[in-house]
């Protein structure tokens, strides 16, 4: 059951194959036998997922039901779920529930999807390791002696532990792909503004987007298009229709212009990791892909721009943290600056508190203008350079990330290797662009990632050259030893 | 420290007499006042969320997932709020922003759910416009609106009834308010005054602010500073806030210019500071000053897309504008031929206005005398009972049915405010009043001419010395027919009756 991808689970519920409670149960069960090892879950929601099970069968039974109805998944502990505890992997929200859904969570039900729980992450999305998190680290189920990558790693770890089939995750630096490669899923960071961020606790809101995790391009598509559109809660999101992801995956990619650009194949990548996305790059060629070199010089822009802007956001969207209405709350206050002081220092961890340090800094009278100001013109910079590229070719490949998975505490002392993880991924956000990770092979028995990055709304585009990829290859279907 | 002290000693020891004192130094000191109005927009719903603006709910009832600040939610603008924004800037004839952006202001505080204020920084929806004043002495003075710009509203905090705790009520948190920003073009407590009654009534005209002070829809903040006359360089001001009447607002800039006179005539320095005004002890007190001020780390907000609105939302908000308050005042001088002063106070507000125009038009003209009677007996019944014009027991067709007995001659007009009084107390319509009280005067000259024969030939001593040149019994004569009728008699007639008789008998 577990090895079957939500494509194949959608299309074995609806011709009575086997049960929605039947496959909830194979799942919560490998979750309770296997996620010891991994820690890829936060809350486990066994009961009401079978609850949401026995009404999928039902829907299901009278024919009704969507393309996810009865399809297991589990949600990024970022999203908001009504009745269920929302910790964002913070001892600050340890015992917060909220009394809505997010868009997000409220649309994939909609959808049909049974939630199986919330899952591990950096604490309030901030690392490339998950092991900022108050509930501990998640390990990779490719070697456990290692970290998923962050922030969604307990996405991604349960996913490819096949502990869920789908999941959903948030990327504001790389937070999707950079994991998703890590992994060996597919993971994929949809334009700024295609899916709403309303329940989506929020870290840079500039930059936060949520999206689908899962194994095939082909069940990401399915995901995306259940959690994309419009959301008049959301300010920041699009009125546009949503195209049908699933439909554009057929086109063949013959005369796909795709564009290498040469600073992300420079110092610090490893050799590995280089040798798998070439040969990802020939496979695309071989299946009619024109590939050439080009060229993002502000390339080298995009993580000092991202680390000035997105902790200047994180300071100013954490700041409600403050133990007067809901959350963590230091115990007797002596009085409100002492409430303020215990309750921030004791309910957020050190890498939370580094970044809001950070961003009350560069937005500090006198700063401001140096700091983030700048940060926001380069940003403009950055997106230009994209625009330039995207006239000349349809597609955007590299590394998804430099290196493969690191060793667990390997990187946690030293915050600027730990930053330029996210080295490739950053600049998508910076623009607002959509990019897509997909596994390409492995380097040392571990998974690498190929990043896509593609013009604004264009998803389906990427989705589509990663299905064509993954129709070619076998990587998609790699299971980590020990979780086959 | 020691400059706090002085100050408060300086404060103590102002004499008693401060008017004179003030004369006297009125060619030495000039006082120097800018504006911030909060006005707090008439939506029904917060600027950033769905929730109720109703005041005096329970504590907490009407906030809402957004006004808590809770994690994941998201503002999205309530387009009443920037409507009414427009409105305003429209009616100061100010530049209405195309495009204006929504920045967080960050600072720690209990009713500050979110730990930032949502506000426009550096560019607000309404950019420069201005007023006109009428100054105490006639004339008019034009006074510049810097910008004014939208904003959320925090909570409030409540200090008492919590045993050494604050309670915290976020119903307020989210509404809608317009920050309106004076240049500091006002001189004294006076013209301050007239320019927030101005700004006062234009937000009640545009129907985008109640206006009711008490409940904190309308706030005045003042900054003032003082420096020689004749010199153009600023001295150093304070910040006066919690002035919830234009009494208190004119009490406290009076104090404050007095004290910041005598810090400098004692060769002190005004420190900058927020000052609190205490209305029962009439004076300021230093609330904080500049060195604690928080550095608010303002950053456009990314929840909000920036505001852009389109020429053509701009003048369809253009075209729903009502009659304002100068083109109103102007309009009664004009067409009805009233005294500036008169249409200056039945065009400060819209409801009094509006039943002035209510009344001229049942009575069919008369507008001066529409205008006294509502100025000074429906204007003093209002004022006696505390009643809002919208409340007025005698309505514009009511007074305008005994202003057209006074003009008839039915009722003279003292009669007539005998019958207005029995109509604010409910007695009935004016001709019920006045056919039920007796009070139609007499009229028939026949009659009139009878009650002259007849105290003519009851005083013939006072007769006699009339004629042999005591003018001034005319008097007399007249008040005697006037007893004799009982006060009915029409006094015009009588005066012309007694006069023609008298003088024919001569």
């Amino acid at each position: 059951m577990h090895e079957r991808t939500i494509a194949e689970l959608a299309h074995g519920l609806r011709a009575g194959e086997f049960s929605a409670v039947e496959v909830t149960e194979a799942f919560l069960r490998r979750i309770e036998a296997l996620d010891g090892r991994l820690n890829s879950f936060i809350t486990v929601t066994a009961e009401r997922a079978l609850e949401q099970a026995r009404a999928a069968d039902e829907r299901l039974r009278r024919g009704g039901g969507g393309p996810l109805t009865g399809v297991p998944v589990a949600h990024k502990d970022i999203f908001c779920t009504d009745g269920v505890r929302t910790s964002c992997a913070s001892r600050m929200l340890d015992s917060f529930v909220a009394p809505y859904d997010a868009t997000v969570v409220e649309r994939l039900r909609d959808a049909g999807a049974v939630m199986l729980g919330k899952t591990n992450m950096d604490e309030f999305a901030m690392g490339s390791s998950n092991e900022t998190s108050f509930y501990g680290p998640v390990r990779n189920p490719w070697d456990t002696e290692r970290v998923p990558g962050g922030s969604s790693g307990g996405s991604a770890a349960a996913v490819a532990a096949r502990l869920v089939p789908g999941a959903t995750g948030t990327d504001t630096g790389g937070s999707i792909r950079q994991p998703a490669a890590l992994c060996g899923i597919t993971g994929l960071k949809p334009t700024y503004g295609r899916v709403s961020r309303w329940g989506m606790i929020a870290f840079a809101s500039s930059l936060d987007q949520g999206g689908p995790m899962a194994r095939t391009a082909e069940d990401v598509a399915l995901l995306l298009g259940a959690m994309a559109g419009f959301d008049p809660r959301d300010s920041t999101s699009v009125d546009r229709p949503v195209p049908d992801y699933a439909a554009e995956l057929a086109r063949p990619l013959r005369g796909l212009r795709v564009g290498l650009p040469r600073e992300y194949f420079g110092e610090g990548l490893e050799a590995g990791v280089r040798e798998a996305v070439e040969a990802a790059v020939r496979v695309l060629e071989s299946e009619g892909a024109e590939v050439r070199e080009i060229s993002l010089p502000t390339t080298p822009l995009a993580v000092p721009a991202y680390y000035v802007v997105a902790p200047a956001e994180a300071s100013s969207n954490l700041a409600r943290y403050d133990g007067v209405r809901y959350g963590y709350r230091c115990e007797d206050p002596r009085d409100l600056e002492d409430l303020y002081m215990r309750t921030r220092g004791e309910g957020f961890g050190a890498e939370v508190k580094r970044r809001i340090l950070v961003g009350t800094y560069t937005l500090s009278a006198g700063y401001y203008d140096a700091y983030y100001l700048k940060a926001q013109k380069v940003r403009r910079l950055i997106r230009d350079d994209f625009v330039r590229a995207f006239e000349e070719v349809d597609v955007i490949a590299g590394p998804t990330s430099p290196t493969t998975a690191f060793r667990l505490g390997e990187r946690l002392d030293d915050p600027v290797t730990m930053y330029l993880s996210d080295v490739y991924t950053i600049a998508a956000n910076l623009a607002g662009l959509p990019a897509l990770s997909m596994p390409v092979g492995f380097a040392g028995g571990l998974p690498v990632g190929m990043q896509l990055i593609g013009r604004h709304f264009e998803e389906g585009r990427l989705l589509n050259v990663a299905h064509q990829y993954q129709l070619a290859t076998d990587w998609h279907r790699a299971a980590p030893p020990g979780f086959e | 420290m020691t400059m706090q002290g002085e100050t408060e000693m300086a404060a103590k020891h102002l004499s008693s007499d401060r008017s004179a004192q003030r004369t006297d130094r009125s060619v030495q000191w000039e006082a120097v006042i800018g504006l911030e109005i909060h006005a707090q927009l008439a939506t029904r719903s917060k600027i950033f969320s769905g929730a109720s603006t109703a005041y005096g709910a329970e504590p907490n009832t009407q906030a809402c997932a957004v006004d808590l600040g809770l994690p994941g939610v998201l503002p999205v603008l309530n387009e009443g709020a920037v409507r009414m924004a427009v409105k305003f800037g429209l009616a100061i004839g100010a530049e209405v922003a195309r495009r204006s952006v929504f920045a967080r202001k960050n600072y720690f505080y209990p009713d500050l759910p979110k730990g930032y204020q949502i506000s426009q920084y550096e560019l607000p929806i309404v950019r420069g416009g201005r007023v006109t004043i009428q100054l105490d002495g006639g004339g008019e003075k034009e006074i510049g609106v810097t910008r004014a710009h939208l904003e959320e509203d925090a909570g409030k905090s409540l200090h008492e009834d919590f045993h050494a705790m604050s309670g915290i009520d976020l119903n307020r948190a989210g509404t809608p308010l317009l920050e309106i920003v004076s240049e500091p073009d006002l001189r004294s407590p006076q013209e301050a005054v007239a320019y927030a009654k101005k700004i006062h009534t234009l937000v009640r005209y545009l129907e985008i602010c109640d206006g009711n002070m008490q409940e904190g829809s309308f706030r005045v903040d003042a900054n003032v500073s003082v420096r020689p006359a004749g010199s153009h360089a600023f001295g150093t001001r304070t910040e006066i806030k919690n002035l919830n009447s234009f009494r208190f607002l004119e009490r406290a800039l009076a104090h404050e210019i007095e004290r910041q006179i005598e810090v400098l005539e004692s060769g002190g320095a005004v420190v900058q500071e927020t000052r609190l005004y205490d209305p029962d002890r009439n004076e300021t007190r230093p609330m904080r000053t500049k060195e604690e001020a928080n550095d608010y780390r303002y950053f456009p907000d990314p929840d909000l897309l920036p505001l852009v609105l389109e020429e053509a939302y701009i003048e369809a908000v253009r075209a729903e504008l009502p009659e304002l308050p100068d083109a109103r005042r102007a309009r009664f001088v004009s067409d009805y031929g009233l005294p500036a002063y008169d249409a200056g106070v039945l065009t400060a507000s819209r409801e009094l206005a509006d039943y002035y125009e209510a009344v001229v038009a049942a009575v069919g003209g008369e507008p001066k005398l529409c205008a006294n009677w509502v100025m000074v007996e429906l204007g003093g019944a209002l004022n006696r009972a505390g009643v809002e014009i919208t409340a007025s027991p005698v309505g514009p067709e009511a007074l305008a049915g005994l202003l057209r007995r006074i003009l008839d001659g039915t009722v003279s007009g003292r009669a007539a405010k005998e019958v207005f009084e029995a109509m604010w107390a409910g007695e009935g319509d004016a001709d019920a009043i006045i056919e039920a009280r007796g009070l139609r005067q007499i009229s028939d000259a026949g009659a009139i001419e009878k009650l002259i024969d007849e105290v003519l030939a009851a005083h013939p001593q006072q007769l006699a010395q009339y004629r042999a040149g005591k003018d001034k019994l005319f008097g007399f004569f007249v008040g005697q027919v006037m007893k004799a009728s009982g006060g009915k008699a029409n006094p015009k007639q009588v005066n012309e009756l007694l006069r023609r008789k008298l003088d024919a008998g001569g």
